[in-house]
């Protein structure tokens, strides 16, 4: 169970979190949809433990432990992955030897085997092929160069391969056609499973008709301010954002 | 100003000296030195896999020849190997290869002594239709003065490449002058620094085009941490009459200590009119934000930090052509960060 109890967060003083209060029990996937700048991507990036953003009050847990005190590495390794909005490029470094470092990187921290090169690059293709990627070009540099749809394939490819048990997914749907949609929710359900919680973070319910949650949460001005079953993203879908909306002074 | 001589206190340049004025010798070395004793080399330095001939000089001592013709396809690696404790030695070498001649010259700089001087000189003649490649490793002690100084002359058609890596020493300079023939003559001159503690390396250069077409490309990158200082002064000169050059230079450093240091000194001198010369300088800090990302996929910050500044330093070493030597000097450079 991801519990996140009301959680405070600013960033250069300024607050974006204002209390806000979220379970979602292992199994389950729930949405978190919002206007441009409720503090959707905020959430993200707290529960990942982005410097910058300060959690002034508040708590989030991840089956029990307290996720907030880790450093994001720490996080990583007990599970929580962060598909990012807009993945970062790493020149110089092989998509392939990112991956593997990193998925090393986490083995060791939970005191596992590392994984050999040849049965990573054994795993790798397979994921890949699932994904529809290229496979010579997971040995170009991370991300450089890569389209947006590339890059959030990518993201999806090291989630599968880095097996997180916590998913938040920002945006995911941003930048891709319906095909790559199509394809890279595929392989997000192909990792839905009883001890996995996931977050979707969108801004549109199209995302929604191939990720289907369990549950969705309206996030606005900091707190969440509504939350219902799956028909309340077709209902922000026909009504918008508005009735959810500070009212202005 | 006279030719550095360590028997001459009179010739230690300071501050004042234009070229030297990041690198102040005489700070540090007031009175000449006494001279070191001979000594043993012991092992075979650090390409002793590539094999080839070896040329090496013990405490400035040529233990053998100190000239050196290459003919046909050769390796030599040139050894400058100091053990030496509080006393200064020069060394002097000469370099040529015939024409058509391909060298591969693997040159390193081993200390182990400590507070010594070390001066070497170094003479490298490229004619036509020879290719010379001459790759650096200095690995020396952090309390030591180390400073090299190269001239090397490229006939027309000659290539002339070279790659230093270093990670300093308590003042350190690798001094190359090239006479660029032109006539379609290459030069690339390459570095890679990577420095902590109050370690110190000077990388300068002048390129003097005196021929039509000749072509420079030069790539430097550095990484520098705590109060470590690094110095790029590339110059690039462009003779009256030397049209269709085209030279291009880069540096490009990290500072990852708040009381780390670089100082860059570009200069482009030109006084022909057909030519193409650029040069680009950056200075900054690893991406904040791609070092989150890696976090985030569990890369602990330091390995995330190391893995950056590799990622970084790794695009001069890729341009060294020769694949053994360019494994060697990328293990060098992993085992240093």
């Amino acid at each position: 169970m991801l519990s996140i109890s009301n959680l405070h967060v600013s960033v250069a003083d300024k607050p974006i979190l204002k209390g806000l209060t979220l379970d979602v029990p292992a199994g389950e996937v729930h949405a978190i949809m919002g206007p441009n700048g409720a503090g959707k991507s905020t959430l993200g990036y707290s529960l990942s433990g982005r410097p910058g953003y300060e959690v002034t009050d508040g708590s989030a847990t991840w089956k029990g432990a307290d996720l907030l005190g880790l450093a994001p590495a720490e996080r990583a390794a007990g599970g929580v992955f962060l598909s990012f909005q807009y993945p970062i490029e790493i020149p110089g470094v092989p998509a392939l030897t990112f991956v593997r470092t990193a998925l090393n990187a986490q083995k060791r921290a939970r005191g596992e085997d590392e994984v050999s090169a040849p049965a990573f690059l054994k795993l790798v293709r397979a994921a890949a092929s699932a994904l529809k990627m290229d496979f010579d070009m997971l040995k170009r540099p991370l991300n450089v160069g890569f389209s947006g749809g590339e890059k959030k394939r990518m993201e999806i490819l090291q989630m599968v391969l880095l097996e997180p048990s916590l998913l938040i997914l920002d945006e995911t749907d941003s930048g891709l056609d319906i095909d790559a949609l199509r394809i890279v929710a595929d392989g997000v359900n192909a990792m839905r499973s009883p001890e996995r919680a996931m977050l979707v973070i969108t801004h549109y319910q199209r995302l929604l008709d191939y990720i289907k949650p369990d549950r969705v949460h309206v996030l606005a001005a900091g707190r969440i301010v509504a939350s219902g079953g799956p028909e309340l993203a077709l209902e922000l879908e026909a009504e918008g954002y508005d009735k959810y909306l500070p009212v202005a002074a | 100003m006279n030719a550095l001589n360590l028997k001459d206190a009179s010739s230690f340049p300071s501050r004042r000296v234009e070229a030297w004025k990041y690198s102040d010798l005489r700070r540090y070395l007031k009175e000449a030195p006494q001279p070191s004793a001979a000594t043993e080399i012991e092992g075979e330095g650090p390409f002793s896999t590539l094999g080839g001939e070896a040329m090496a000089f013990a405490n400035g001592r040529a233990a053998g020849a100190d000239a050196y013709v290459a003919a046909g396809e050769q390796t030599l690696r040139l050894r400058f190997v100091s053990d030496a404790i509080e006393t200064g030695h020069t060394a002097t070498a000469r370099i040529a290869a015939r024409p058509g001649a391909r060298l591969l010259l693997l040159e390193s700089h081993e200390g182990s002594g400590s507070a010594y001087v070390a001066h070497n000189r170094l003479d490298i003649d490229v004619p036509a239709g020879a290719e010379v490649t001459r790759i650096v490793l200095c690995d020396e002690p952090a309390d030591v003065l180390s400073i090299t100084e190269v001239e090397v002359r490229v006939a027309p058609g000659g290539v002339y490449r070279q790659t230093t890596v270093t990670n300093g020493a308590k003042l350190q300079r690798q001094a190359t002058t090239v006479l660029h023939g032109g006539q379609d003559a290459q030069v690339w001159l390459d570095g890679v620094y990577e420095m902590n503690g109050s370690r110190h390396t000077d990388l300068t250069s002048v390129v003097r085009h005196v021929g039509l077409n000749g072509i420079t490309s030069q790539l430097t990158k550095g990484v520098v941490t705590d109060t470590a200082r690094g110095v790029f002064q590339g110059k690039l000169v462009v003779e009256r009459g030397a049209d269709g050059t085209d030279a291009r230079m880069g540096h490009h450093a990290l500072i990852l200590g708040e009381r780390a240091e670089v100082d860059a000194k570009p200069e482009l001198v030109i006084y022909a009119d057909d030519v193409q010369c650029a040069h680009g300088n950056t200075v900054g800090n690893l991406d904040e934000a791609a070092l989150f990302y890696m976090q985030q996929r569990g890369i602990p910050a330091d390995d995330a930090r190391a893995l950056l500044t590799q990622a970084f330093l790794i695009e001069v070493v890729d341009r060294i052509q020769h694949e053994g030597a360019r494994e060697v000097v990328r293990e060098w450079l992993e085992q240093k960060l």
